[in-house]
């Protein structure tokens, strides 16, 4: 692009090969990296023979067949699986990030002591993992009559997203001007309702938190295993990995609860890829 | 606290109404749950549920007894294993993509969408997806080998206990390579273009840009890279549990500390579980973590120049 005149005189083939090169690269690479799933997803729709004998065909008029989804829907209730994703989901998401602002408001606005002290020990869940205080997760649970309800892992996962999410947002709400809040204290304004003013600035923060901090929520296999492992409370990674087991010889069915299990996070990708990627980026560079 | 400043202003009981909730919920699902779990691993638990100190002989025991030893040091070996694999294929391959796609050119944004999808999966899909890829029934495995003329080379890779955990260490990558093309990404577009441009005019070669200029500055993100593949590594769980079950079979080969941690707390087939060694088992996992985190924030990160650019 630009490299200079002398160079594009000298060596015009090298030249050449430098600016094919990368997107044969990558475009080798794309598709190693899609290929896998697009081969899942194609062969859900096929009769049983033609995922085998012909697996690289997309679903013709002659192969097609939805019978691994009528075997999924009739045996597992995947509605069910999906419904409680959904809830568990969106339950922690909306409550880490209204309890994660408020608190990252407190330690950006003010300048209590201990302030940097509780700022450090709120980060420490962000290097070391939750998982490693299951035991005792799993016996605060059973104390609380929690155990095989969604409810356990929506607090489990508030505590999980809330390290990061506080100290990203409290990062974001020290750049938003001190003389908003200062003229809004001048009118009057209570504190609670300066907070409310302020959360729409950090909007863009918020929405990049609540996708990245979703998806290992979505995908969680281990407290829905050990907290909610009964078929009523079963997330959808839990429900899939269970009726997989049961089912590994039926590549129908298995094929289609794979693509469904896919699909809402694709969509959600499609939807919020910028947003995603943004706060990926944002949420380890810090 | 705040005695000196009490001019007229009360109490701020405005600043513990935005804190409790927060502080609270990470508190007791969190915090205690970790230091609860590190006081356990001190006890032993009776059948009635009665708790008594023990000292260190969970610890001595997990260490050195020939039923728990061999189990902890095959984990140990075997996670380090899964480790190397991804310092040694996933992040150089995630430079090497972001570095590709850092160099301009057309459709570098579809690139880099596309090649974060599997990063978004579940790892219990992922799992799955390549057991049947691999899987000799389907042959699309061998199948994409007869074509390159490589179709001798394949195996049951899953299957075999001396291949089983590279191939799963392989999945993962192949899975989580989006993580680090994306942070080497970032950095390496933060770079402004004068100090690659300046050398370009002096006559350095791509090459010499590359490893004498940006990857000094990038510095801080390789370390920020190894410590999140290291932490999230030494944590792993599903893609092993998913693939090979509780048991991490045939005879323990793929078994990492996640799958070990849950067989031993929460039992698996006829082994029952046994929450103070599960939470002795914990303790370790914490301690490796946490010398290194440590390692990379008291030694990586004061050696490292950060570059303000």
């Amino acid at each position: 692009m630009s490299a200079s005149s002398a160079s594009l005189i000298r060596r015009p083939v090298p030249r050449l090969i430098n600016q094919a090169l990368p997107h044969v690269i990558l475009s080798a690479y794309t598709l190693f990296a899609l290929f896998p799933i697009i081969l899942i997803v194609i062969n859900s729709f096929k009769v049983r023979e033609a995922i085998f004998s012909v697996p690289y065909q997309p679903p013709l008029p002659g192969t097609f067949d939805p019978v691994g989804y009528q075997t999924v829907f009739s045996r597992a209730s995947f509605q069910q699986y999906f419904v409680n994703s959904f809830i568990v989901t969106t339950a922690s998401l909306f409550l880490i990030l209204w309890a994660g602002s408020m608190a990252a408001y407190a330690l950006s606005e003010y300048q209590f002591s201990g302030n940097r002290w509780l700022g450090l020990y709120l980060s420490i869940g962000i290097m070391i993992p939750i998982r490693l205080g299951t035991v005792s997760i799993l016996r605060i649970m059973v104390g609380l009559g929690l155990v095989n309800t969604l409810a356990a892992l929506i607090l489990v996962y508030i505590a999980q997203g809330l390290p990061l999410a506080i100290f990203i947002l409290t990062q974001f709400m020290r750049q938003v001007p001190r003389e908003l809040k200062e003229a809004a204290r001048i009118d009057g304004a209570s504190e609670y309702r300066i907070y409310w003013l302020i959360l729409p600035l950090v909007r863009p923060a918020l929405g990049a938190i609540g996708v990245f901090t979703m998806i290992p929520i979505w995908n969680d296999l281990w407290f829905p295993l050990i907290l909610a492992p009964g078929d009523a409370t079963a997330t959808v990674t839990l429900g899939a990995q269970q009726f997989l087991g049961q089912f590994v010889s039926d590549w129908n069915a298995v094929l289609a609860s794979l693509t469904l299990a896919m699909v809402p996070i694709l969509i959600l990708y499609v939807l919020f890829s910028r947003q995603l990627i943004r706060g990926i980026t944002a949420g380890a560079v810090k | 606290m705040q005695q000196p400043l009490q001019r007229k202003k009360p109490f701020p009981f405005h600043i513990l109404v935005f804190l409790a909730p927060a502080v609270a919920v990470y508190t007791i699902f969190m915090i205690y749950p970790l230091v609860d779990s590190l006081r356990l691993s001190f006890f032993t638990q009776n059948a009635q549920n009665i708790e008594t100190f023990v000292g260190s002989q969970n610890y001595v025991r997990l260490l050195t007894d020939p039923l728990w030893a061999p189990r902890f040091w095959g984990a140990f070996r075997n996670n380090f294993a899964f480790f190397a694999v991804h310092m040694l294929v996933q992040n150089p391959l995630g430079l090497l993509l972001a570095t590709l796609l850092s160099s301009g050119g057309r459709g570098r944004a579809v690139y880099r969408t596309l090649i974060f999808t599997p990063t978004l999966l579940s790892v219990v899909i992922i799992g799955f997806i390549w057991q049947l890829i691999l899987n000799p029934l389907w042959g699309i495995a061998r199948g994409l080998l007869q074509v390159i003329g490589l179709g001798a080379l394949f195996k049951p890779w899953l299957g075999l206990p001396e291949t089983a955990l590279i191939t799963l260490s392989l999945i993962s990558v192949w899975q989580f390579v989006g993580i680090p093309m994306m942070l080497f990404y970032t950095a390496l577009i933060g770079i402004p273009d004068e100090l690659t441009e300046a050398a370009r005019v002096d006559g350095a070669t791509p090459w010499d840009i590359f490893w004498r200029i940006k990857f000094p500055l990038i510095l801080p993100t390789v370390g920020i890279v190894a410590i999140l593949t290291f932490v999230g590594n030494f944590n792993a769980f599903d893609l092993i549990f998913t693939v090979k079950g509780g048991l991490a079979g045939p005879d323990f080969a793929a078994d990492i500390f996640g799958t070990f941690f849950y067989r031993t707390f929460f039992g698996y087939q006829l082994q029952l579980g046994n929450p103070t060694m599960g939470a002795t088992v914990a303790a370790m996992m914490f301690l490796i973590i946490l010398s290194g985190v440590l390692l990379y924030t008291l030694v990586w990160q004061r050696r490292v120049q950060t570059y303000e650019l």
